[in-house]
């Protein structure tokens, strides 16, 4: 992870790599991140900076590779999901967060994109199942909820490495 | 109002995910359940996680009013009562930074030894605690092989912890020295969880046969190699014999006629017929048939034992999910193994078709369908479904005749002769290979609902064909009314026809995978000038894999070096499949849910596969007849009776042990004790049946009371927001 990490860096703040901070620019060239739609919310959840740049040390990067490894707990990975999916950063997943996080699922491409009345519907559903409190958001305690009941997600939420 | 609106954004619930405070509060009063080692803790006191109800107000573990340092301080309190490993355990799951979780484990480990000299200051920023906290937090949470790469680099700041750093270096290299491990995290990373899966039950199949192998070598295989017994001169050898077993393989460790029913290396038979015995020490007498029995009966007993294991470990983790929830689909989509640009694109249009279908599925099922067209539909499925039936019938009968065809056609030649024994699983692998595609034909004609009713019913059919065929292959060989009929040694007859079983089943998968995967895709691309490429057909792939075990459980009683067989077919087939999958083959475009098709690919394998080859080996030990003058068990009436007379000769010789033959005797041949072990575990199920219900029920009366807090803070905010607005006029 160290190699990984310092080969971002210019060649001259190589040495100093534990108090660096990498620019998101070079974080998204990143294989695993690259072609992710969530890369710019990933950046965002893992990284501590005080100016908000997104940029991460070597600490955020470790952070962001345990998070993401097989062996994290379900705990871990549903409470990290649930952060990188609130793209307003509200704590709860309302319906703009629920309509983006589908369009980013669905793909940029037009013709991949569901309609209004599509979306509204599935929205709808959505809510009806995991909204428990029936407030019209997703909490944090809902949405674990749901995932711990769906044995994929495990599986699926680990980057390759 | 924007008073109220900030009130709302700075609720528990909402800040839970990224208040620190929150999570190290949350997390204390997780420990301290641990502590209090409450399985089931009662109603009251279910931890607060994120509802800011009124009724439980703890003045201890109040979140709203102590500052971080104090829950810090409360959570480093609670940490230190648990001990280390748990300690540790519980850090790893908290969804905090590193930084952090180190300042925990400072704190923590500061606290458990006051009195140890510290050799070194504690400097967070100097190289050496960097690594050796790394190190320890890092490589639990495993992140192997990066670790990999950053143990040479802090390797040279030993650390006086260094043997724990040396036993965690180990683990990574431990877990990156499982075979494939490279391979299939490239399969995954290309094709998703779903192709992965295969891949994965292949090496679950070459697990338990390593097993089988393991087991048979050492005890069956090497002592009789050691020991040769005395036989007719070997022909030699032509290529053939890998096709067909014959030949120069006949006689040969490979087949049960090889195997000598004498204690080997016994000194009594050496001695000439009639005299007395010599009374030395006998140098380990090696009783093989009875090894032979045994073996074979343990390396069952182990594959069963595994395969039930694999079976209740799938099931649990993948019961519980309905097949229809929207919200699943939508959150646990995402496949993040996925990295590269084309894969990502595929995977972001089958998310948009799936998520279109379910949405069309739930619009015409809210919509009723008429009745005709209720009937209409059954009406179309039994047909199919007859038909289906009415081809594997088919097939079935065309095996049989067929095989009575072959037996009577006796040409001279010994290339005729070779070549009329081929034939047979020639043609049942054709089959095997021709239907599939026709099941394929008859589910669009059908045109099932949802897609994963379709994969099952195409898995079903293809299961049961492929079932009624190994079924009357058996009855054929037992009863050898057809084949093996003029054989002497008739069990290494068996044994050497299943061996050309499974060289033709491998063939076969090798032409598949040629023509339907690399030819089609030339054709696709060069004819038809698609940028469609073939897709890798799961399901029939397992079912493949399937057959074959089959095949080699039934034969390890005849042949028993067929599971190191079996191994090296499914290491070819490894390599084979991943250099065609990765040339060839595009993503799965149907909807798939890797862990339910996990469960019921071990399923399968342990329920009619495993069942019916135990039941075959049953009959075959206990009520078949062995030839006469070959083989282990040449001469007694049945198989099972040389483990009978052993117990009886036990029995007789020594007399402190009778105790040891009447258990036998009561545990293998009573029928009370199945009837007995049977109900026991229908009450068990019953029980458990029982609970899960009451559970149910909790859960359903638990969403209600949430629902009706979530009305109360509703409520509470409106008249918030009336009163504020009563104030300000």
């Amino acid at each position: 992870a160290y190699k990984r990490f310092s080969e971002l860096l210019p060649k001259e703040e190589r040495e100093n790599a534990f108090s660096a901070r990498v620019p998101k620019s070079q974080i998204l060239t990143l294989p695993e991140l690259r072609a992710n739609p969530f890369q710019h919310r990933i950046c965002r959840v893992f990284s501590t900076s005080e100016t908000r740049d997104d940029s991460m040390s070597f600490e955020d990067f470790l952070d962001m590779l345990s998070v993401f490894s097989d062996s994290a707990t379900l705990d871990i990975k549903s409470h990290y999901a649930f952060r990188i999916f609130d793209f307003d950063d509200d704590g709860t997943l309302d319906r703009e967060d629920l309509e983006q996080l589908v369009n980013c699922l669905t793909g940029q491409g037009e013709e991949s994109q569901l309609s209004s009345a599509e979306m509204e519907q599935l929205i709808h559903n959505i809510l009806e199942e995991s909204d428990i409190d029936k407030d019209g958001t997703i909490n944090l305690a809902e949405f674990q909820h749901v995932v711990s009941r769906s044995p994929d997600f495990a599986r699926c939420a680990g980057l390759p490495r | 109002s924007s008073a109220s609106l900030q009130i709302l954004a700075s609720m528990p619930s909402r800040t839970i995910g990224r208040n620190l405070g929150a999570i190290i509060s949350q997390y204390c009063n997780r420990t301290a359940q641990l502590r209090r080692r409450s399985i089931r803790p009662p109603l009251q006191q279910l931890c607060r996680m994120a509802r800011p109800s009124l009724r439980q107000y703890n003045l201890e573990t109040d979140s709203s009013r102590a500052t971080l340092e104090e829950k810090r301080r409360l959570l480093v309190m609670e940490l230190l009562s648990l001990s280390p490993s748990q300690c540790s355990h519980m850090l790893l799951t908290m969804p905090i930074s590193l930084a952090e979780k180190r300042i925990l484990r400072q704190q923590v480990s500061g606290q458990r030894a006051p009195l140890r000299q510290r050799a070194r200051h504690w400097n967070p920023f100097s190289l050496c605690g960097w690594s050796k906290v790394c190190v320890v937090l890092v490589s639990t949470e495993a992140v192997r092989a990066p670790v990999q790469a950053a143990a040479p680099l802090l390797s040279s700041f030993s650390s006086p912890q260094g043997c724990r750093g040396l036993w965690y270096r180990l683990l990574s290299l431990l877990r990156t020295a499982q075979p494939w491990h490279y391979a299939l995290k490239q399969i995954g990373g290309r094709f998703g969880s779903s192709v992965l899966s295969y891949f994965l039950f292949l090496k679950i199949l070459l697990m338990l046969n390593f097993f089988s192998f393991f087991i048979l070598l050492a005890f069956v295989v090497v002592p009789q190699a050691v020991y040769p017994p005395a036989s007719a001169s070997p022909q030699p050898f032509t290529g053939l014999e890998l096709l067909t077993g014959a030949g120069c393989f006949t006689h040969s460790v490979l087949y049960y006629g090889y195997y000598s029913n004498v204690t080997l290396n016994d000194p009594c038979t050496s001695s000439p017929q009639g005299s007395v015995c010599p009374l030395e020490a006998p140098l380990l007498p090696y009783n093989l048939p009875l090894a032979y029995l045994f073996s074979v009966g343990v390396s069952f007993l182990v594959t069963c034992i595994l395969l039930v294991y694999s079976v209740s470990r799938s099931f649990r983790r993948s019961v519980g999910s309905s097949p229809g929830d929207l919200a699943i689909k939508v959150f646990c989509a995402w496949d993040f193994k996925v990295i590269q640009r084309s894969s990502v694109k595929l995977q972001c249009e089958n998310i948009c078709t799936e998520l279109k279908e379910l949405l069309v599925e739930q619009r015409s099922r809210s919509r009723s369908q008429s009745r005709c067209q209720c009937l209409g539909h059954c009406i179309v499925v039994l047909l199919a479904w007859a038909l289906a039936l009415g081809a594997a019938l088919g097939c079935v009968l065309a095996v049989h005749y067929f095989s009575q065809h072959m037996h009577m056609v006796k040409d001279s030649g010994r290339w005729q002769q070779e070549a009329i024994l081929l034939v047979l699983p020639l043609v049942v692998s054709l089959f095997n290979a021709l239907m599939p595609h026709l099941y394929n034909l008859l589910a669009m004609w059908e045109k099932q609902d949802s897609p994963v009713t379709q994969v099952y019913v195409a898995v079903f059919r293809n299961l049961i064909l492929k079932m009624m065929v190994l079924i009357l292959l058996c009855y054929q060989w037992l009863s050898r009314s057809v084949t093996c009929s003029t054989e002497e040694c008739w069990e290494t007859c068996v044994g050497q026809d299943l061996y050309r079983f499974m060289v033709m089943d491998f063939i076969f998968t090798l032409l598949d995978t040629l023509f339907g995967e690399l030819i089609w895709r030339l054709i696709l691309e060069k004819r038809l000038k698609t940028k469609q490429r073939p897709e890798f057909d799961i399901a029939r792939n397992v079912l493949e894999l399937i057959y074959g075990q089959t095949l080699t459980w039934l034969g390890v009683l005849f042949a028993p070096l067929l599971p190191a067989v079996q191994m090296l077919k499914l290491l070819l087939l490894f390599y084979i499949k991943k250099t065609s999958l990765m040339r060839n083959c595009q993503s799965p475009s149907k909807p798939w849910q890797a862990s339910r098709m996990n469960t019921l690919f071990v399923t399968l394998l342990c329920f009619p596969s495993f069942l019916c080859a135990a039941a075959f080996l049953s009959y075959t030990i206990w009520s078949v007849q062995p030839s006469e003058t070959c083989g282990p068990f040449h001469g007694l009436e049945t198989i099972y009776q040389s483990g009978k007379s052993w117990v009886l000769v036990l029995e007789k010789s020594s007399p402190n042990i009778t105790w040891f033959a009447s258990v036998y005797q009561y545990l293998l041949e009573n029928t009370c004790l199945l009837f007995f072990m049977s109900t026991a575990l229908i009450v068990m199920i019953y029980l458990n049946i029982q609970v899960v219900t009451g559970r149910r029920r909790v859960i359903c009366l638990l969403q209600e009371q949430i629902a009706k807090e979530g009305e109360d803070k509703a409520f509470l905010i409106q008249k918030l927001h009336s009163v504020y607005e009563q104030g300000h006029r």
